[in-house]
């Protein structure tokens, strides 16, 4: 049915626009364009919009897929995926030579990441299940604590007050991390739950967090003016957050 | 795993690129949040049960970056705020405007432009993707459109004054 006498709406406008309109209700569409002249400029400044964002964005569909999105590396296990990407992104490092700074900047950071959430989560898994001797500095020394490791490790080493999450400090450790000393702080719930908090120097300015997990135990990574975090617990994901985020804004607090 | 599903997940991987890249705007954020959603997508090929694959690719993306946004909430944004791509795309000037402009965008809206106007989702889609009535998609799409428009042509006032 044809009807050009019933006016128009702005939703119809829009779905002509989108090729969302049946055909019949098209044709009166664009008979109302030849009367309606505003409406006709709307339309042309949304079409003018789409053509901006392809302009803008359709080169990223045409770029090479970079070597981490790779598929079939990403339909491996878990475990030796984070292997895989390394080494995937080590060749194309090495295959592409002195072809581009980017790639270089992408896998530098990427390492930065992966190694420190791993050799973390590694730590994590290791000590935690440890019930006599988890720590080598016991919480109740915390500033001794503090200063310890943060000569040992060059960058200051606080152990925040994680007790609005119902966690106290067990102590911490000297480990090595991947590009030095890394300093790793335990935490403990009434009821055993434990989440611990790894720092190592990082040359990386990675300031939002990510995420990763190994069928286990989850981490949070994030890097702060030269040193990289990583908050790892069992339990779900919204739970890491929050103690993540205790965390990380009391390191922003100390540091203003 | 088929090698089927993997090989239509794979020939998503471009468009689902372009899509977050605009999303995220930031490069590293946006191919990380390609990686997740490909990652999620492997892992349950078992809760796919036929249907839209593309549509389901783009659900999971909005959804992490949802996830991403919320839990970003508190920290600082600064890698999203200054433009370290520079883009090769020929019409710089406008190209950033528009950028710019989506970045003023309520998430859900953004969201709505963006599968609507670059990867041409239909409004039935993007209903689904976003878990609401098609006329909240529509009265999204015309809220993004009226503040990008308003965006670009207040950035430009030279051009369009027009009465």
């Amino acid at each position: 049915m044809t009807d050009h006498s019933i006016p128009v709406t702005e939703d119809e406008l829009h779905a002509y626009v989108d090729n969302e309109l049946p055909a019949e209700r098209s044709a009166a569409v664009e008979a109302w364009l030849v009367s309606h002249p505003a409406d006709a400029d709307r339309v042309r400044s949304w079409r003018a919009m789409t053509d901006a964002l392809h302009a803008k964005y359709d080169h990223v569909a045409d770029e090479a897929v970079p070597p981490h999105l790779n598929i079939n590396l990403l339909s491996r296990p878990p475990r030796r995926w984070a292997y895989a990407l390394m080494a995937a992104t080590l060749a194309a490092f090495i295959v592409g030579g002195g072809a581009g700074y980017e790639l270089r900047g992408r896998s530098a950071q990427l390492s930065t990441f992966t190694s420190l959430t791993r050799d973390a989560l590694e730590a994590h898994t290791l000590y935690v299940v440890e019930v006599r001797h988890p720590v080598e500095v016991a919480g109740s020394d915390r500033s001794h604590l503090q200063q310890w490791l943060s000569k040992r490790c060059g960058y200051e080493v606080r152990a925040p007050e994680l007790d609005a999450t119902g966690l106290k400090l067990v102590g911490g450790r000297l480990l090595p991390g991947p590009a030095g000393p890394a300093s790793f702080l335990m935490y403990e719930t009434a009821s055993g739950e434990r989440f611990t908090i790894y720092a190592s120097k990082a040359s990386t300015e990675i300031a939002q967090m990510r995420y990763a997990s190994d069928n286990g135990p989850g981490a949070l990574f994030w890097a702060d003016r030269g040193v990289g975090y990583v908050v790892s617990g069992a339990g779900d994901r919204q739970r890491l957050e929050q103690v993540a985020r205790l965390v990380y804004d009391q390191n922003e607090k100390a540091k203003l | 795993m088929s090698s089927d599903f993997r090989h239509n997940v794979e020939t998503m991987i471009p468009a689902l690129r372009r899509y977050a890249r605009a999303l995220a705007r930031d490069r590293d954020i946006a191919d990380d949040l390609v990686q997740d959603t490909l990652v999620r997508a492997l892992r349950s090929e078992k809760l796919f049960l036929g249907g839209d694959l593309r549509a389901w690719l783009y659900t999971i993306l909005t959804n992490l970056n949802r996830n991403r946004r919320r839990s970003l909430a508190r920290q600082p944004t600064m890698m999203e705020l200054h433009d370290t791509n520079a883009d090769a795309s020929g019409t710089e000037a406008e190209g950033r405007d528009i950028s710019r402009a989506l970045l003023t965008l309520p998430e859900d809206q953004r969201a709505v432009l963006l599968l609507v106007v670059l990867e041409g989702l239909s409004y039935r889609d993007v209903a689904d993707i976003q878990g609401v009535p098609i006329g909240t998609v529509m009265s999204r799409l015309a809220r993004a459109r009226a503040q990008v428009k308003a965006m670009l042509e207040g950035e430009r006032p030279m051009l369009r004054r027009v009465k």
